[in-house]
């Protein structure tokens, strides 16, 4: 009886860990650290090589420990967290309004300490979900293909230039596909908040043939390539860490405003060591650790006296749920496709 | 002299009268207040003696009416009381004197004769005898038409002589009314007031006598 | 055992501290629940007025129904009190979009009106608001259960916030009202300090009841008060009344007997009998003088216990004393005279008193002196002193002091012959002292004696 009762939950235990093993998409998993002590799992939206830096000093003070650094998309980390359960003690992700979602709806664990009491009003939610890193969402023109014109300064002076000269830059004009990037969604929606400049923005970008794209990192790379001339609402560290290679792009932050997205982290209520991701959260928000945030992730870190009059952080708030209702988010997607495709 | 006596101790006013009768003086009795408004509505009194204390009331109140109503017949209080407050009481209400219980009857004659001489006294009291007449009141012998003052005991000897004419007193009852209790006198001392009652009464028809043996009496010729 | 029956001023302010403790936990309670109902209602409100809003921008669209979910309601509800947010809409019956599992209300709302219900979800108690309406959709009328929940912990902090703020403000209040206690504890006091004042400061004979104003509560103690004066009062008059009592019932029976006796005296021949009646009658003088005495010295001894002063005319008592005294006097032939300044002689004192030690000074020189002799009352002025001297041509003191004389029942040794207590000079030392005079006795060269009553003067 006894031995049917063990193997029954050999069984069970096995099934359930190839359950959550396999269930959700992992980009990349790795192991820092060498010590005896327990390990810490992160789950993360960030790629592995910004943060390896950050990890390495935090294992410099808390040697005894291990950090499994797991990268998935923020579609997958939703995934994880809100069907899965998946138990990791530090869940980050840029994807605010996902983010915001699995918070509301209590998959975050409550934390306090010095350094999350120490963050703005804007950059928290409750004590369970707490902005870690700013990042300004620009826009980016290429020298070369903008030669002998005037930089854009606001999406006012963009709609002009578009106008201006439809020859230049038809098929030259990247942005964000909604439909693929959960990021290019909240900037859209975002942006449609902030202004009604944003669907004569998009009307001209739809006559012009924009091109969409997934991620922030092919936009780059075909406006380094001279493919196009204008990446519109690009996530601002990207660029800034490509900019050594690629001499040849501006960066704007328009003038009218600038979406400033938050990267957000919060403990799962279900984290097997809890007060290990509130260390090393509380270790992301330090001194030490916000300047290499800023220095060797290039990652610009929570910084209120950084704050520039036109930048708009996007607030955490509930406000983040509405454009993720599923009506809300196919009215919206509906416009989007109106305003791009033209009859 | 007429007295109106007003004492609720029957033992007390008897003895009073008696001793008073003995002297010559006629006494009524009153018990009560009501009592003696009868007397004093029957009768005219030289005087009356008056205690405080009584069955129907204050003696006090009852002096206060009379003297109101305008009788000022001499009152004199018989008091049992000492306190200064009671005489001053006593003399406010009306009273001509007071003498406090017990009293000796030659102290009552001397405050009753004080009384009535200062209020002027009245006729009757001038006696006579022989070709004498007395007034105790101003204690005067007048002897044909020449008034001779007597001294205090010459008086009262003359007195007691006077109320038995030709009745003999031994030297020891003279000594007894003359003298307080309280002291002791002298058998000789009486001598002394004889001789000079005598002396006073030179010429005149009355004469004291020396019975041998027995004592003194007052005659005349 | 403590016998003193406490403090009134500690219960007094012990219990005003209990009231002002419950009034403090009182104040705490009211204040945590109006501050709980009064949070509830307003984000009820608001809560509700989200959910109307969102109701009413349904609308039925090409497709379906078009639902408008307003950022900004959403935003607001959540900046208040950071709470966590759901919503629900179920058309036909059917969940279109927000959250499937929400709980719904026991009974479905009918009209646009909220229906507020809490409920347990995702392990938060949720204030859930729902609203009904219902649209026509192609050409049929169905209809919609729109629902808005949110958590309310912000509204448990404002709440305890606010308890804790009431719970300072009762601790507060109660920490004012020790000292106001303590305070007022004193000025409900002062009415019986000043009553307690009024009555200290009363004069010895005083005896009149306590009419000083008073607060109403102090009327029962004052009463009683009163009412112990009065008895006290009939007390000391009967005290007064039972010595002149007393002197009535011994004296009365005495005055009979020795008039009787001096009737039998006169009518006595016999000599034998005669001096058993003189005898008689000299046993009851001495009786009688004996308790008169007594009395006086009774009532000498009782009023310097209650001694009152008042300006007493001492010339004026001796011309009364002198007076009283002539007729006595006359008896023996002795002369009694008043010398000294005419007018008022004024002294400190207790005109009893004072008549009584005078009583005695003369009583004793009348009766010691010799027939035919004159006793002289004169009244001098010195030194802040009034002297009242009493001299007599008597047989003096045969070398007698006046410390020996004037002890109680004691005699002088020349004086076996003269009835006599030998409480008369006791009762003029005894007023000297009272009225804080002087009493002296001395034999002048000339023979007599000289008794000098001193007292201070007005």
């Amino acid at each position: 009886m006894r031995q049917l009762i063990l193997a029954a939950s050999l069984i069970l235990h096995t099934a359930l860990h190839a359950c959550i093993a396999a269930a959700f998409e992992v980009e990349d998993s790795r192991v820092f650290g060498a010590g005896s002590g327990p390990e810490i799992s992160v789950l993360s939206t960030t790629d592995t090589d910004f943060v390896a830096p950050l990890i390495a000093a935090f294992l410099l003070e808390r040697p005894e420990l291990r950090l499994r650094y797991v990268v998935a998309s923020s579609q997958e980390v939703y995934r994880a967290i809100h069907d899965e359960g998946a138990a990791f003690d530090l869940v980050i992700s840029s994807a605010m309004d996902l983010q915001m979602k699995l918070a509301n709806d209590g998959f975050a664990a409550g934390y306090a300490s010095g350094a999350v009491a120490g963050l703005p009003d804007w950059a928290r939610w409750q004590d369970r979900l707490f902005g870690f890193a700013l990042e300004p969402v620009v826009l980016l023109a290429s020298r070369r293909a903008m030669a002998g014109l005037e930089m854009p300064r606001t999406r006012r002076d963009l709609i002009d230039l578009l106008r201006a000269d439809p020859g230049r830059f038809n098929g030259k004009i990247a942005t964000y596909d909604p439909h693929v990037s959960g990021a290019g969604y909240l900037f859209a929606t975002q942006d449609a908040r902030q202004t009604d400049a944003f669907w004569r923005l998009a009307e001209v970008m739809g006559r012009l043939n924009a091109r969409l794209y997934c991620c922030s990192g092919d936009m780059i790379d075909d406006l380094a390539a001279g493919r196009v001339a204008l990446a519109y609402n690009v996530v601002g560290s990207y660029a800034m860490t490509r900019l050594p290679q690629a001499p040849d792009i501006e960066v704007i932050e328009p003038e009218d405003f600038t979406l400033a997205l938050l990267r957000t982290a919060f403990i799962p209520v279900v984290a097997k060591q809890p007060d290990l991701g509130g260390a090393l959260l509380d270790f992301m928000l330090g001194v030490r650790g916000r300047a290499l945030i800023d220095g060797v992730a290039g990652l610009p870190p929570m910084d209120k006296a950084a704050l520039k009059p036109h930048l708009r952080p996007i607030r955490l708030d509930p406000g983040l749920l509405v454009y993720l209702d599923r009506i809300k988010r196919q009215n919206f997607l509906a416009e989007w496709d109106a305003a791009m495709v033209q009859p | 002299m007429r007295f109106l006596l007003v004492e609720d101790s029957p033992d007390l006013a008897r003895s009073v009268r008696d001793l008073l009768a003995l002297d010559g003086h006629g006494v009524d009795w009153a018990a009560t207040l009501a009592e003696a408004e009868d007397c004093l509505a029957a009768a005219a009194y030289d005087l009356i003696l008056l205690d405080i204390m009584l069955p129907d009331g204050d003696g006090r109140r009852f002096l206060q009416a009379r003297r109101r109503a305008g009788n000022d017949t001499p009152v004199i209080v018989m008091t049992a009381r000492a306190a200064v407050s009671d005489r001053v009481d006593v003399l406010d209400s009306g009273a001509d004197d007071y003498i406090t219980k017990p009293f000796d009857v030659a102290e009552l004659e001397a405050r009753v004769r004080a009384v009535l001489r200062r209020r002027g006294g009245a006729a009757q009291t001038v006696r006579s005898y022989a070709d004498l007449s007395f007034n105790p009141l101003t204690a005067t012998v007048t002897i044909q038409g020449e008034a001779r003052d007597l001294r205090n005991r010459e008086l009262r000897l003359f007195e007691i002589l006077l109320n038995a004419p030709d009745r003999i007193f031994s030297k020891d009852q003279l000594c007894d009314r003359l003298f307080s209790y309280a002291e002791t006198v002298s058998d000789n001392a009486i001598e002394v007031y004889v001789g000079r009652l005598r002396k006073k009464l030179a010429g005149s028809a009355a004469r004291i006598e020396t019975v041998r043996g027995l004592g003194y009496r007052l005659t005349c010729e | 055992m403590n016998r003193t029956g406490g403090s009134l001023r500690a219960r007094l302010v012990l219990q005003l501290v209990a009231v002002a403790a419950v009034l403090a936990v009182m104040l705490y309670f009211t204040v945590r629940s109006t501050a709980d109902r009064a949070a509830e209602a307003t984000q009820d409100a608001i809560l509700g007025a989200a959910t109307t809003s969102i109701a009413e921008q349904l609308r039925a669209g090409e497709v379906g129904v078009e639902v408008d979910l307003a950022y900004a309601t959403f935003s607001m509800l959540g900046a208040m009190g950071q709470e966590s947010l759901f919503y629900r809409i179920d058309i036909a019956g059917k969940t279109v979009t927000g959250y499937d599992d929400m709980p719904l209300p026991a009974t479905v709302p009918i009209s646009l009106a909220p229906v507020f219900f809490t409920s347990a979800y995702l392990g938060s108690e949720l204030r859930i608001a729902a609203v009904a309406r219902s649209i026509v959709i192609g050409k049929t009328l169905v209809p919609v259960l729109v629902m808005v929940g949110q958590t309310r912990q912000g509204q448990a902090a404002i709440a305890d916030r606010l308890a804790n703020r009431a719970a300072l403000l009762g601790l507060g209040f109660f920490v004012l009202a020790v000292p106001l206690s303590l305070l007022s504890a004193g000025s409900v006091f002062n009415p019986i300090n000043r009553l307690a004042e009024a009555v200290r400061r009363r004069g010895p004979r005083d005896l009149r009841p306590v009419r000083d104003p008073t607060p109403r509560e102090l009327a029962p103690l004052v009463a009683a008060l009163n009412g112990f004066v009065a008895r006290l009062r009939g007390a000391l008059s009967q005290t007064e009344t039972f010595i002149a009592e007393a002197a009535h019932h011994i004296r009365t029976p005495l005055s009979t007997v020795r008039t009787q006796g001096e009737i039998a005296l006169r009518q006595s021949t016999d000599e034998a009998t005669r001096t058993r009646l003189r005898a008689m009658i000299r046993g009851v003088e001495e009786s009688a003088r004996s308790a008169s005495q007594l009395l006086d010295h009774a009532m000498v001894l009782y009023r310097s216990d209650q001694l009152e002063r008042e300006a007493v005319d001492l010339s004026q008592i001796a011309r009364n004393v002198a007076r009283a005294f002539a007729p006595t006097a006359e008896l023996k032939e002795v002369v009694l005279v008043v010398k000294g300044d005419e007018g008022p002689m004024l002294v400190q004192g207790d005109p009893l008193l004072i008549e009584s030690a005078l009583r005695n000074l003369v009583d004793n020189a009348i009766k010691y002196s010799a027939e035919e002799t004159a006793v002289a009352l004169t009244l001098s002025q010195a030194e802040g002193m009034v002297t009242l001297t009493v001299q007599d041509q008597g047989r003096g003191l045969s070398g007698a002091g006046l410390a020996e004389l004037s002890r109680r029942f004691t005699r002088g040794g020349n004086v076996a012959d003269v009835v006599g207590s030998g409480l008369g000079l006791t009762i003029v030392t005894e007023v000297a002292a009272a009225l804080g005079g002087r009493f002296v006795l001395t034999e002048p060269e000339q023979g007599g004696t000289c008794a000098s009553l001193s007292l201070p003067q007005a």
